[in-house]
């Protein structure tokens, strides 16, 4: 197998406020034999603008992926917000000439052109179709064969369908699988495949919070020890929320939510210093008594 | 009728009457020319974008059906001031299922773009915007967090060029959107 190597693409949530994420994921990649090159000189993904203009996101992007074209490797981010983006502009600017002409024609003055050479993935992809279930399944040394969780997907992940083409948004089987490989059990639950609300915060918490809130009581109804993500948005609405939402409702949810490289790393025999799980707002020392 | 409630009488009256000098019939193709918004007309007003959408659950305002259907006739203003329109997580979900191929979603941004154009932008937005133009990244870091990295063992965090950003953001007329913005309408 060629070495695999990628330009990582921090994005901004995850230097802003979820640096457990990123500590895990490095460390997990080194273990798997992945390495990560440092993005220079990266920009938010354009993400966040897309709502106020739609073609400052597609630039933003695009320089974005102008980098990588000059740095000639291909792009993992650890944001599914990011992949998505990333991928989506990537696909339409390859796809639409009349596009790509007029995005080139804002990113000229800067010394760049987007040519369409490299490809974008995110985390949980370049493990099940880069790494591979086996290679992962190599690394575990310390089944967590003691614990069950719930997944949450990102939803930028999979959807839409048609533009990202991974896994099956309807139901997703692809980070489940990944979770399984650790030797831990991962359950169903109500209204698995639904958002987390996190993208509306800045207009609106209570829709959110109380989004939060369903999923949160379904996954302690069928008693998940833990919940997994892949998403920095989605980590903070179950965990660095979960106390709010816990007076909001004056509920007692205590469910400890780790990045999918923590859990990984746990069964790949690292400490939780190592994983910077004393980070996670929500104490997780329960699931470590349990490996 | 008490003046209360006459008002009330008069505020639903305007909601459901439709009056022909509120609608607009060339606001479709200025949402068609908008990447995502092409297929607008093809929504034939099922409704599973609602069912499925779990902001709509949360939400005893929030229809995208409704917000589609308004898009549709023309009621430009209507739709535009609308707080319902920020309220979208775009999740895709109601992408996925729509039977028709409308991205509402999509949709729904190509509408919110047309609102930033009118002078509607909530706040958060500004801010954003704000952050990318200082520092290219959608939240201004603070020096402690940067230097926390190293504590951590993580590599420093690349330096963004912030002037290619800056150009961008002129190039694509953005700057002068957010300038536009400070006037904001929006109460959201």
């Amino acid at each position: 197998m060629p070495k695999l190597k990628y330009l990582l693409f921090l994005g901004c949530a995850i230097p802003y406020r979820v640096l457990s994420y990123e500590i895990s994921a490095r460390k997990i990649a080194k273990k798997l034999g992945v390495e990560l090159v440092e993005m220079p000189d990266y920009n938010c993904c354009g993400l966040p603008l897309d709502p106020a203009d739609h073609e400052i996101m597609l630039t933003l992007a695009a320089r974005n992926l102008c980098i990588a074209e000059q740095e000639g490797l291909n792009i993992m981010t650890l944001c599914p917000g990011c992949a998505g983006t990333l991928r989506k502009v990537n696909k339409f600017l390859k796809e639409d000439k009349h596009e790509r002409e007029k995005v080139n024609g804002y990113l000229k003055d800067t010394g760049l052109e987007f040519k369409g050479t490299i490809e974008v993935k995110h985390l949980m992809q370049v493990l099940a179709e880069d790494v591979g279930l086996e290679k992962i399944k190599e690394t575990v040394t310390k089944p967590l064969t003691n614990l069950s969780v719930a997944e949450h997907n990102g939803c930028h992940v999979v959807r839409p369908q048609k533009h990202i083409g991974f896994d099956d948004p309807e139901n997703p089987k692809i980070l489940k699988s990944l979770i399984e490989v650790t030797g831990a059990k991962c359950l169903d639950y109500l209204d698995e495949t639904e958002c987390c609300g996190a993208p509306v915060i800045g207009v609106n918490d209570k829709i959110p919070l109380s989004l939060a809130r369903d999923k949160l009581s379904h996954m302690k109804a069928v008693n998940a020890q833990a919940v997994i993500t892949v998403c920095p948005f989605c980590h903070m609405m179950f965990d660095t929320n979960q106390s709010r939402i816990e007076r909001m409702f004056t509920e007692t949810y205590s469910m400890p939510v780790l990045h999918y490289p923590q859990l990984l790393g746990l069964a790949m025999g690292f400490t939780p210093e190592n994983l910077a799980l004393k980070e996670l707002r929500v104490d997780a020392s329960k699931v470590v008594s349990l490996i | 009728m008490s003046e209360k409630k006459e008002a009330q009488s008069k505020e639903n009256e305007a909601k459901t009457t439709l009056k022909i000098s509120d609608i607009d019939m060339r606001f479709k193709n200025e949402v068609k020319k908008i990447p995502g918004g092409e297929r607008i007309m093809m929504c034939f007003q099922c409704g599973t974008c609602t069912a499925d959408c779990p902001i709509a659950r949360f939400s005893d305002t929030y229809r995208p059906r409704q917000i589609l259907r308004m898009a549709q006739l023309g009621l430009k203003d209507r739709v535009l001031s609308s707080d319902q329109l920020w309220l979208c997580a775009a999740c895709y979900t109601c992408v996925d299922h729509c039977p028709q191929d409308v991205e509402i979603s999509s949709v729904i941004r190509a509408l919110r773009n047309i609102a930033v154009k009118e002078g509607y932008m909530p706040p958060v937005f500004k801010e954003l915007a704000g952050a990318i133009m200082e520092t290219g990244l959608a939240y201004k870091i603070p020096e402690l967090r940067l230097k926390r990295r190293q504590e951590v063992g993580l590599p420093a965090l690349p330096k963004a060029n912030v002037e290619s950003v800056s150009k961008l953001f002129n190039q694509t007329g953005f700057s002068k959107l957010v300038e536009k913005g400070g006037n904001s309408n929006a109460q959201t």
